[in-house]
C-alpha cells in the first residue's frame, strides 16, 4: 500500500489585485510542513512523497514560528510513552516531569489519573523578579525590546479624521453648505479630539465657524467624558470653555453633549444624537437632532433663554467603501421660544428647510 | 456587538488561500486511485477559522496540533487560527473539491485532490451565514444544542429567564439590535457582575463578563450545530499515547478573555498587554489546571509557547494535547498543564489584530524561590 503526503496550509491573505498571490503572507502565523506517513494510523509506511505538489519540506517535524521558539513535534511515529511532554523544549536547567507508570494503552480505558483527577489548592507562586532573557542578554537592551513589544500590543496611538457631514444645502433664500468633521488621536482611554463645524451661504461670510479642541478620556465602556475649549471664528469671535460627555447610548444611539461657558459668562447647553439605521449592508439612514438650550438671554446673539433651537435632519447614505459614502437627506432648522422671537423681530424667518447632498468620509 | 459578528476581517477583504493559490487558480494535488492520502492542515491565516470538509470523503482525523490521536472519522471540522489537523482520506478514482468556508461564510478556500490533473469537481455554494446565539453571549441556559439550536430563530425567548440590568443592556441585548429585542427589563442576569470574575477590573475595556459561560468543547463550532453531518468537537480527540504527565494538578486558575468590541479592545483578564506589570508566574514542573473563560461574543484560539496542554475534556490519562484552543464565545474551556520549560513565553490569542490590540501576556516559569521544584 501506498501513502502519499500532503500539506495543505489554509492562508488568508489581503487581495493586491493578484489572483495567485505568494504563500503565506508576512503575517502567516505557521509553516506548512509534511512528514512520513504514521504507521499508528495504518497509513503504510513507505512515506513517498506527494504526487505533482509543491517541494516541501517532508522531514519538517519543527513549526518555527514568527520570532519565538516553535513547538517542537516528537514524531509520532516512534513510540514515547514516557517522553516528558515536549521535549527539547525545556530550558537550561529544566528536568522532566515524574512520567507516570505503565504503557500505552490501546483499548477505550482513559485511565483514572491525569485530567480525571481533581486539583489541588497549592497557592501561585510569586512573579520573578527578573525577566529571563535579562540572564543571557543585555538587561537594558531587553527592556527597550520588552517596552516596545507592549506598546505594539495594546499602546498603539491612532489617528482618524471623520467628515460625518460635508454637503451642499439647497434652501430658499439662498443655497449654502454645511460640514462637521471631527480629528482625534490618541488611544484607547485618552485621546485628543479636535472638531470642526461650519455652516453658510454661498457669497457670503460664514454665519458659523466653530472649533473645539478637547481632551477625551474613556469614562466605562460605552461613555467618553471631555473637556477642553471652543472658540467661535464666526458669527463673533467667542471662546468658551467646554465640558461634555459622550458616546454610545443603549440601542446604539450616538450621542454628544456639552456646556460651554463663554468669556462673557454665559452658559449654554447642546445635546446630539444620531443613530444609523442599516437598510441593507451598504445603504444607511441617519436620522440626527440637535437641540441647543441657553441660560440667559443673550440679546445681541439673538438667543433667548431655555430651548433655543433644535435641527432635525435625515441623511441616506450609500457606503461605497465605508470610508467613502455619498449622501442626500433634509434637515429642518427651527428657533424656539424667545430665541425665535428675536429672529421675527430681526426680520428674519426662524425655521429653515434644507434639502443636502453631501458625502461622508473617514480615514 | 452585532449579531452578524463572526468575524472581524471578512472575504469582502480576504481572498482565501490554499498554499497560496486563489479560488480561481484551484491549487490541486494529484493521488494514485485506492491509495490512503494524508492531508495536513494547518490554519495559517491571521484572522479566520475555517470549516473544512471534502465533499464526498470521510475524514478521518489522525493527528492535532502535530501529536497523534486515536482516529475519528467525520464529515467537518472547524479549524481555528494555528491549529492544525492530520487527515486521512481515502478518494476514489475522481476529482474532489477541498472546502474551506470561512467561519462567518463570506468566503471560501478551495482545492482540489484529484487523480489526474485538470479534473476538477463541484464546488459547493457558501452555506448560509451563521448569527451569534444567547449561548455565544454566555448567557444560555439549557444544554448544548444538539440541530439546529444554534440558529438564533430557534431560541426560545420565552423560556429562558433573561433579564437586562442597565448594564446588560449595554453589553449586547440593547446594544445587540434587532436579534437580541425581546427580553424584559430588570431581571437576574447581570451582564457585567463583578462577581463572575472577581480579578477582571471592570474598566472601559470590559464590555461583559458572560454570566453563565458554558463548557462548549461538545459543540462543533459557531454555525455547525447544523450541518447534518458528523462535524468534529473537541470532545472526539482523544490522544493516541497515554500522557507523559498523569500527576492532578497542584492548583487551579481562571483567566478571563474579555473585550470591548465598540472600543476593538481586547485583553487576558481585562487588562491589556501594554498595562500588564507582571507575568502570570508559574513553578517549573508544576502541574496547573486552567480554565479560560471567554467574555466577548467571538472565538479565540488561544495559544501557549514552549508548552503542550492536555484538554480536560473527559479522557483522564489519554487527553488530547494541544498548543492552541479554540474558545467560543461564551464559552470555557480547561486545560491541565505541566509547565517543564524554564523561562518566559508568550501566551495570547492568535487572531492577529487581537494579539496586537492586547490580547496577550506572558507566563514566566521558574523553579521555586528556594530552588526546589514543585
Amino acid at each position: 500500500m501506498a501513502a502519499a503526503i500532503f500539506a495543505l496550509a489554509l492562508a488568508a491573505q489581503h487581495v493586491h489585485g493578484a489572483p495567485a498571490a505568494p504563500p503565506a503572507a508576512a503575517g502567516s502565523p505557521l509553516l506548512r510542513m509534511a512528514r512520513p506517513a504514521d504507521p499508528q494510523a495504518q497509513v503504510g509506511d513507505e512515506g513517498h512523497a506527494g504526487h505533482g505538489m509543491p517541494a516541501q519540506g517532508h522531514q519538517g517535524h519543527s513549526m518555527p514560528a514568527q520570532g519565538h521558539r516553535g513547538h517542537p513535534m516528537p514524531a509520532p511515529s516512534a513510540p514515547q510513552p514516557a517522553a516528558p511532554p515536549a521535549a527539547g523544549q525545556a530550558g537550561p536547567g529544566a528536568a522532566a516531569p515524574p512520567a507516570g507508570s505503565g504503557h500505552v494503552h490501546q483499548g477505550m480505558d482513559h485511565g483514572s489519573g491525569g485530567t480525571a483527577l481533581p486539583a489541588g489548592d497549592a497557592p501561585p507562586p510569586p512573579p520573578p523578579a527578573n525577566a529571563y532573557a535579562d540572564g543571557f542578554f543585555d538587561p537594558a537592551a531587553m527592556a527597550a525590546a520588552r517596552a516596545r513589544l507592549h506598546s505594539e500590543h495594546g499602546g498603539q496611538k491612532f489617528l482618524t479624521v471623520t467628515f460625518n457631514l460635508a454637503e451642499y444645502q439647497a434652501r430658499a433664500g439662498g443655497d449654502g453648505y454645511l460640514f462637521d468633521g471631527e480629528l482625534w488621536y490618541g488611544g484607547d482611554i485618552n485621546r485628543l479630539v479636535v472638531r470642526a463645524e461650519g455652516e453658510g451661504s454661498f457669497g457670503e461670510a460664514a454665519e458659523e465657524l466653530e472649533f473645539q479642541a478637547l481632551y477625551s478620556r474613556a469614562l466605562d465602556a460605552y461613555w467618553n467624558w471631555q473637556a477642553g475649549i471652543r472658540v467661535d471664528a464666526q458669527p463673533n469671535g467667542r471662546a468658551y470653555a467646554v465640558v461634555g460627555v459622550e458616546g454610545l447610548a443603549p440601542y446604539w444611539f450616538d450621542v454628544e453633549s456639552a456646556l460651554f461657558l463663554s468669556e462673557r459668562g454665559d452658559l449654554f447647553a447642546r445635546v446630539q444624537a444620531s443613530y444609523d439605521q442599516r437598510l441593507t449592508n451598504r445603504l444607511i439612514l441617519q436620522p440626527l437632532v440637535e437641540l441647543n438650550a441657553a441660560a440667559q438671554d443673550v440679546r445681541r446673539d439673538g438667543i433667548g433663554s431655555g430651548l433655543s433651537d433644535v435641527e432635525l435632519g435625515l441623511r441616506l447614505r450609500y457606503e461605497i467603501r465605508r470610508e467613502f459614502a455619498p449622501y442626500v437627506g433634509i434637515s429642518h432648522e427651527r428657533a424656539l421660544g424667545d430665541t425665535a422671537d428675536f429672529a421675527r423681530a430681526a426680520g428674519e424667518d426662524p425655521s429653515v428647510t434644507s434639502f443636502a447632498i453631501g458625502l461622508r468620509t473617514w480615514f | 456587538m452585532d449579531p452578524a459578528d463572526i468575524s472581524d476581517v471578512t472575504g469582502s477583504t480576504y481572498t482565501y488561500l490554499v498554499n497560496g493559490h486563489g479560488p480561481e487558480t484551484n491549487w490541486t494535488a494529484l493521488f494514485r486511485p485506492g491509495e490512503r492520502v494524508r492531508l495536513r492542515l494547518i490554519n495559517a491565516a491571521a484572522m479566520t477559522n475555517f470549516n473544512v470538509r471534502i465533499p464526498g470523503l470521510k475524514l478521518s482525523v489522525v493527528q492535532a496540533d502535530g501529536l497523534a490521536v486515536r482516529p475519528v472519522t467525520v464529515d467537518e471540522l472547524q479549524i481555528a487560527v494555528a491549529e492544525t489537523y492530520d487527515l486521512i482520506v481515502e478518494p476514489e478514482d475522481r476529482a474532489y473539491t477541498f472546502v474551506g468556508e470561512a467561519v462567518d461564510r463570506s468566503g471560501m478556500a478551495r482545492a482540489t485532490l484529484a487523480p489526474r490533473p485538470g479534473l476538477v469537481a463541484p464546488v459547493p455554494p457558501l452555506r448560509r451565514r451563521p448569527l451569534v446565539s444567547h449561548r455565544d453571549m454566555g448567557m444560555d441556559h439549557g444544554p448544548a444544542p444538539v440541530q439546529g439550536g444554534m440558529d438564533h430563530g430557534a431560541m426560545d425567548h420565552g423560556a429562558m429567564n433573561h433579564g437586562a440590568t442597565a448594564q446588560g443592556g449595554h453589553a449586547g441585548m440593547a446594544h445587540g439590535g434587532q436579534a437580541m429585542a425581546g427580553m424584559a427589563p430588570g431581571g437576574s442576569m447581570k451582564m457585567r457582575d463583578p462577581a463572575n470574575a472577581p480579578q477582571v477590573p471592570l474598566n472601559p475595556g470590559v464590555q461583559m463578563i458572560a454570566p453563565m459561560p458554558a463548557d462548549r468543547t461538545d459543540e462543533p463550532g459557531q454555525g455547525l450545530a447544523d450541518v447534518g453531518h458528523k462535524v468534529l468537537v473537541y470532545r472526539d480527540l482523544m490522544a493516541r499515547d497515554r500522557n507523559p504527565d498523569v500527576r492532578a494538578p497542584a492548583r487551579e486558575m481562571e483567566i478571563h478573555l474579555t473585550a470591548n468590541m465598540e472600543r476593538y479592545m481586547w485583553s487576558f483578564d481585562g487588562v491589556k498587554l501594554n498595562a500588564v506589570t507582571a507575568p502570570i508566574p508559574f513553578r517549573e514542573n508544576e502541574r496547573v489546571r486552567v480554565t479560560l473563560v471567554n467574555d466577548t461574543m467571538m472565538a479565540h484560539p488561544i495559544h501557549l509557547h514552549g508548552h503542550f496542554f492536555e484538554l480536560v475534556t473527559g479522557h483522564g490519562e489519554y487527553a488530547p494535547r494541544k498548543h492552541t484552543v479554540n474558545v467560543l464565545p461564551g464559552g470555557k474551556v480547561t486545560f491541565d498543564v505541566t509547565m517543564d520549560a524554564r523561562g518566559d513565553w508568550a501566551f495570547h490569542c492568535h487572531m492577529l489584530y487581537h494579539m496586537h490590540a492586547g490580547m496577550m501576556q506572558v507566563v514566566s516559569v521558574r523553579p521555586d524561590e528556594d530552588g526546589e521544584r514543585a
